[in-house]
């Protein structure tokens, strides 16, 4: 049971992974990019992270792809006619994905990461607050000081500059 | 309730990063690029969680809370800046807006 439900969020993920990539029309993409989070978000499941799955789904497929969905139709940028690919692009991308296969296949040939879980449940949610306010409190303190920074800096980068000259 | 090895997760985690990688790397739609960098960072936090569920701690399942947070500021940013760029420009092809080239 367990494992027809990992092949099936695994296919799921990867399948609406490469339609986010290849779809030539950005809301089908911010569309896939969504189910994809879907069969993150089942994996997480699987792995005993029920937490995690829930949050995934809200901040991910909740705010990000809606952010994503409304700047699409604000824009409407759905892009000219595409152009073949610059030599540079190609030489990097051979470059690349050779250099992704080896890492895979080292991992495969060298590492021995076949344990076996150790504890029968995942973390529940008090450990996640015991954790994030006794060894992880000034992280915590440090990304609330960002998210407010994030939240100033939409705000200027939002607002319409009247002096400023066009950089052209 | 966990059947497949984590060697199966890391695969999985490194097949997702490597479609995200591939479009940044192609794609010329900032917005499309934009999605591609947030599969990446999904399949760090998917290799992260499975690292931390087969190691019997949570360390990794927070680490996660915290990608998630500065994720979700990156979008906020980037987007910004995206709508301030296609105002100036008109554009968000990447293929034009390369003023900083010339």
């Amino acid at each position: 049971m367990g494992s027809f439900l990992f092949n099936f969020f695994a296919l799921l993920t990867v399948i609406c992974a490469v339609g986010t990539v290849v779809n030539k029309n950005a809301v089908n993409a911010a569309m896939c990019f969504l189910l994809a989070l879907v069969g993150v978000s089942g994996l997480f499941v699987l792995l005993d992270a029920y937490l995690l799955a829930f949050v995934l789904l809200l901040v991910y497929a909740g705010a990000v792809v809606a952010l994503f969905l409304f700047i699409v139709m604000l824009l409407d940028a759905q892009g000219g006619p595409r152009r073949p690919f610059k030599p540079v692009t190609i030489a990097a991308s051979t470059i690349s994905l050779a250099l992704l296969a080896m890492g895979v296949l080292t991992i495969y040939e060298r590492s021995h990461l076949t344990a076996a879980p150790a504890t029968p449940a995942g973390p529940t949610l008090k450990e996640y607050a015991y954790q994030l306010f006794s060894t992880y409190l000034l992280p915590v303190q440090i990304v609330g000081f960002l998210l407010l920074i994030a939240m100033l800096g939409v705000i200027v980068l939002a607002k319409k500059h009247e002096g400023l000259e066009d950089i052209k | 309730m966990i059947t497949p090895t984590l060697e199966v997760y890391i695969l999985l985690s490194a097949l997702l990063f490597a479609i995200g990688f591939f479009g940044v790397l192609l794609r010329r739609n900032t917005l499309v690029i934009f999605m591609g960098l947030e599969l990446m960072l999904v399949a760090a936090t998917l290799a992260l969680v499975a690292f931390s569920r087969y190691n019997g701690t949570s360390d990794g399942n927070v680490f996660v809370f915290f990608i998630l947070t500065v994720a979700a500021a990156e979008v906020a940013v980037g987007l910004a800046i995206i709508v301030a760029l296609f105002r100036k420009r008109q554009t968000i092809q990447v293929d034009e807006l390369n003023a900083l080239k010339k």
